[in-house]
Parts: structure tokens; C-alpha cells; sequence
């Protein structure tokens, strides 16, 4: 480490901002790195949480906390939203006309939801008879249009890919069959499930047991369907080949994209506002003194918490390096780890990474939780996780005996190296 | 391995038909590949845009764009790419280019 004082600038203070920058605070002192974070809210939304909202499983007191209160003592929270990014200056400007100069940047500013790139979907209907879980708004409004909902055809609709959380949507599909079944009215309540994907899942594995589930819970499935219009009052989704789908409600996941600022920064993002990002050492293609986590990276995996934690660790390793000096060479392999809900208070749990899909077996080792078998415990480890998000994952504590790459011992089916 | 004549040339294909190797591909191929996808043929210049950012796209980032990326950056827009290529842009384009198929985001 050189004498003088080195200047980091967070964009996002979401799961991978607050994590890292507590896990970096931890390792410098205050005379040897400054921290700035940069957000545009106060409010830290737990967003598993927003599943269970409109189920009455969980409300938005429950899920929401203060941005600020996560961050360890020592790192600098600036609550403004950002303008762009100039890489060539290295300085970020922020709405307020400041300018906040960075030796090294890491953007954690996710994906954000673009309800208005599908023609119709946020026109007449929207938040009537088409809604979105995808956020504290909507999620809160479905509550309340669930609680009426006693007939007809739900809909749920995955525009396209690359969304947040890639299981949610079937569980949220699962959560209906429980919720509408406790209601007494499934049989009066059609389900169907409807993806840009040719299969329930992406992985053929996982894709094969999640379609058996959706049968047995009668749930339909609708395969590589390209949404290209939403028609909240005539009650139809219509196809881009013409293909139209009557819903008397529609539960949508709309397209995302990065961060609006990062269109306004030249050369830092790629067509959708993703950051072009190196697959396994987080370090951005942009310029070596960027570095990407979470949502933000347009890297292969998941865009989800579990692959944001896992990430954490390596890019604070690499960060350091770059610090320092030395070569970011510590590898990332892609591991994601997810809770999936299929309702009656059972849970599913796949784990995978780049290279390896997800297979049965147990994890993390042979005494495990069972991988891609509902259960009770699945279902506890995914109430449980919330707790630890925000004592243990946020403050950037290490879960004892997982690290950041994907455990092979207890999976059945021989993965690859 | 599966193996497949196209323009007189014996290229390798995986299950689905897509190209192992994309440089064993030529254009005089993709009529061909076009017609056993039914993708309407003659071929025109607004396919041709495709093709080739299919292939510039494929050489550079390792895998071919999604429907949305056409989309934005391909010069064709969405509704127009389901014309060229019905059913499926991304999937139809990617094997007529000859080109693996793209990795669909997880």
C-alpha cells in the first residue's frame, strides 16, 4: 500500500455496496482508503420479501430497513441519485452538481424494473387487473387484489430475460396454488405460468423437476412465448408471432435493465445498462479501476442476492490486489444457491454455478439440506436467511464452513471440473 | 457426432442442428439452413443485418445476443426480427448464421 490515502467510490448501497463496503472498511484504515456510498433512497428493501407480500406471509415493515444503518462507522453515505459516470476523469457526478473523484469504483446499482419497454403494460389496467411483485408498490397493491380474487385466470408472465431472482416467478406460481387452495377456491382459480424459455427453468435438470411440480400443483405452462404486448383492459397478452393469452389477472415480471444513469455514462454499459464485467474476477472490461457486483454485471449467473454474497467475497480479495498493486487474480465460479418456495410450507433449494447445473444430492456436504427435493427444513432455511441477511451477510461476516465457490461433495450426479 | 451437408460442404452440428464451430459456416449456407427452419426465403438484405450481427456478436462476446439485444442494437426492431425469423429471432437467427445456440441468461 502505498502512503498516500486511496479514494473508493460505492454506487449503490443495496446487498453487494453495503456488504463490500463494510467487508473493505474492515480492512483499511480510515487514513489508508476512503469510503464514499452513494444511494438515492434511505430504504434497504429485503427483496426475497416481496414474494410473501402479496400472500399476507410477510408485510413491508418486515422487509424494509434504514440504508444508512447498515453501513459500518467510517464510510462516508451520500443520499442523492447519480448523473453519470465519467471513466476518463474518474470522478462520478451526482444530481446535487457535486462531483465525488474515485481512484477505484465499484458500481452495485443493480437492475431496475422497465414496465414501460412493453408496449401496453403500464397503460390502462396497470395495477388493476396487471401487476408486479417485483417491487414494494406493486407487490403491496397485489396484496390487496389477491384478497378479492376468488375466480378466473391468473396469469404469470415472464417478459424476458435477464430478470432478478430467475425462481421467483415459479414461486410466486407455487405461493398462488397454496394461497387460492387455504382460500378454498382453487378449483374455481385456473393457474398458468408463462416464459421466453423452453422449459419451466434454464437448467435441464432442475427445469425437469420444477415442470413436474407445476403438474402435479395444476399449474399450466406456457413455453417460449415472446410477450410483445400487454392489454390490461381487454385482459390479453399478445405475442409477437400474434398468440394472444386471456387473464382476468396478470402477475408480470417486467424487462430490466441497469441503472438509468449508466446510459448517460459513456462506454460503461452495454446495450441494456449492464456493465460489461470480467466472469470471474468482477473486475469491469470498462477500465481496470472498475470493478462490478451483483445485478450490475452482465456476467452469466444469476442476478440474485445469494450470487452477490457469494461474489462479495472474491471481489473484495481482487479489490485489494488492485489496490495494492499486485494482479486481481482470485476467481469467481458462478455460485448461486437458491431457496425455492413451493408453497405449504415447503422449500426446494438448487445450487450451482458457470460450469455445473443443479442436481439432487445435499448441501453443502453429504449432511445437508436436500437439494432439489421439497421439505420442511428448505422451507425454515428460507425464513432463517432473512435474520442473517441483515446480522451476518450485510455486515459482511463469513458463514462458517461455506465459501464463495460451489461445494461438489454430496451432489449425486458427477459434475464437471 | 452429428454431421450435415450444406452447400456441398459437410459441416458438424449438435442435436438441435446448431454449429459446433461457427468458421466452418459460409454464407451460401444460410439459404439452406434458412428453408429447413422455416424461416421465409429469399433471404433479405434486413435477414442479412441479422446474420452478421449474430456473427460479430458470437466472435466477440463468446455467444450470441437475446431477442432484446437484436432488439436495441441490431438495426431491426423486435416486431420486425419475428417477421424475418418467426418463432423464435434469437434461436433461428443463431442457427441460420451458423453459430452455437445462444446461452439463454439464467
Amino acid at each position: 500500500m502505498s502512503d498516500q490515502m486511496k479514494k473508493l467510490v460505492i454506487l449503490g448501497a443495496g446487498t453487494g455496496g453495503t456488504l463490500a463496503a463494510n467487508r473493505l472498511r474492515k480492512k483499511y484504515k480510515r487514513d489508508e482508503l476512503q469510503i464514499d456510498i452513494v444511494d438515492q433512497n434511505n430504504q434497504h428493501v429485503y427483496q426475497p420479501g416481496l414474494l410473501f407480500i402479496p400472500f399476507g406471509l410477510t408485510d413491508s415493515e418486515d422487509i424494509v430497513r434504514k440504508r444508512d444503518r447498515q453501513l459500518h462507522k467510517g464510510i462516508n453515505y451520500h443520499q442523492t441519485a447519480i448523473k453519470s459516470v465519467d471513466v476518463d476523469a474518474n470522478s462520478v457526478l451526482l444530481e446535487d452538481g457535486s462531483l465525488l473523484d474515485y481512484d477505484v469504483l465499484l458500481v452495485a446499482t443493480g437492475a431496475v424494473l422497465q414496465p414501460e419497454e412493453t408496449e401496453g403494460l403500464t397503460g390502462p389496467g396497470w395495477m388493476e387487473t396487471v401487476f408486479t411483485f417485483y417491487d414494494m408498490e406493486g407487490s403491496t397493491a397485489l396484496a390487496e387484489k389477491l384478497d378479492d380474487f376468488e375466480s378466473g385466470h391468473l396469469v404469470i408472465n415472464v417478459i424476458d430475460m435477464p430478470i432478478k431472482c430467475p425462481v421467483a416467478p415459479l414461486e410466486f406460481a407455487f405461493l398462488a396454488d397454496w394461497y387460492f387452495t387455504d382460500k378454498g377456491v382453487r378449483d374455481d382459480v385456473k393457474i398458468t405460468y408463462v416464459t421466453p424459455l423452453d422449459g419451466a427453468f434454464t437448467k435441464p435438470t432442475a427445469s425437469a423437476t420444477l415442470s413436474s411440480l407445476l403438474d402435479d400443483k395444476n399449474i399450466n405452462l406456457i413455453t417460449e412465448f415472446s410477450t410483445g404486448e400487454v392489454d390490461g383492459e381487454a385482459r390479453k397478452i399478445i405475442g409477437y408471432d400474434g398468440t394472444e393469452i386471456d387473464f382476468d389477472l396478470a402477475v408480470v415480471i417486467p424487462l430490466h435493465g441497469g441503472a438509468a444513469y449508466v446510459n448517460d455514462s459513456p462506454e460503461l454499459g452495454d446495450e441494456l445498462g449492464f456493465i460489461p464485467t470480467d466472469n470471474a474476477t468482477l473486475q469491469s472490461k470498462v477500465r481496470p479501476n472498475i470493478f462490478v457486483l451483483g445485478d450490475a454485471a452482465d456476467v452469466p449467473a444469476s442476478k440474485a442476492g445469494s450470487v452477490t454474497h457469494f461474489e462479495g467475497e472474491v471481489l473484495v480479495e481482487n479489490m485489494e490486489a488492485f489496490i495494492e498493486g499486485r494482479e486481481p487474480d482470485v476467481e469467481f465460479d458462478g455460485h448461486a444457491n437458491c431457496f425455492i418456495e413451493t408453497g405449504f410450507s415447503k422449500a426446494l433449494l438448487i445450487d450451482f454455478n458457470y460450469e455445473n447445473e443443479p442436481v439432487t444430492g445435499h448441501y453443502p456436504g453429504l449432511i445437508g439440506l436436500p437439494l432439489l427435493k421439497e421439505s420442511r427444513a428448505n422451507h425454515l432455511g428460507k425464513l432463517m436467511f432473512q435474520s442473517f441477511y441483515w446480522h451476518g451477510l450485510l455486515p459482511g461476516r463469513d458463514i462458517p464452513g461455506i465459501g464463495p465457490n460451489m461445494p461438489k461433495s454430496g451432489k449425486k450426479q458427477p459434475v464437471s471440473n | 457426432m452429428l454431421t450435415k451437408t450444406l452447400a456441398g460442404k459437410t459441416v458438424e452440428v449438435n442435436d438441435e442442428g446448431f454449429f459446433v464451430d461457427a468458421t466452418e459456416w459460409t454464407e451460401e449456407m444460410a439459404p439452406e439452413l434458412a428453408e429447413e427452419v422455416g424461416v421465409p426465403t429469399p433471404l433479405t438484405d434486413q435477414h442479412w443485418i441479422v446474420l452478421k450481427y449474430m456473427r460479430s456478436e458470437y466472435f466477440e462476446k463468446g455467444t450470441g445476443p437475446t431477442v432484446r439485444k437484436l432488439g436495441k442494437a441490431s438495426g431491426v426492431t423486435t416486431k420486425e426480427l419475428f417477421q424475418l425469423f418467426p418463432k423464435g429471432p434469437a434461436k433461428l437467427a443463431a442457427l441460420c448464421a451458423g453459430i452455437p445456440k445462444p446461452r439463454g441468461c439464467i
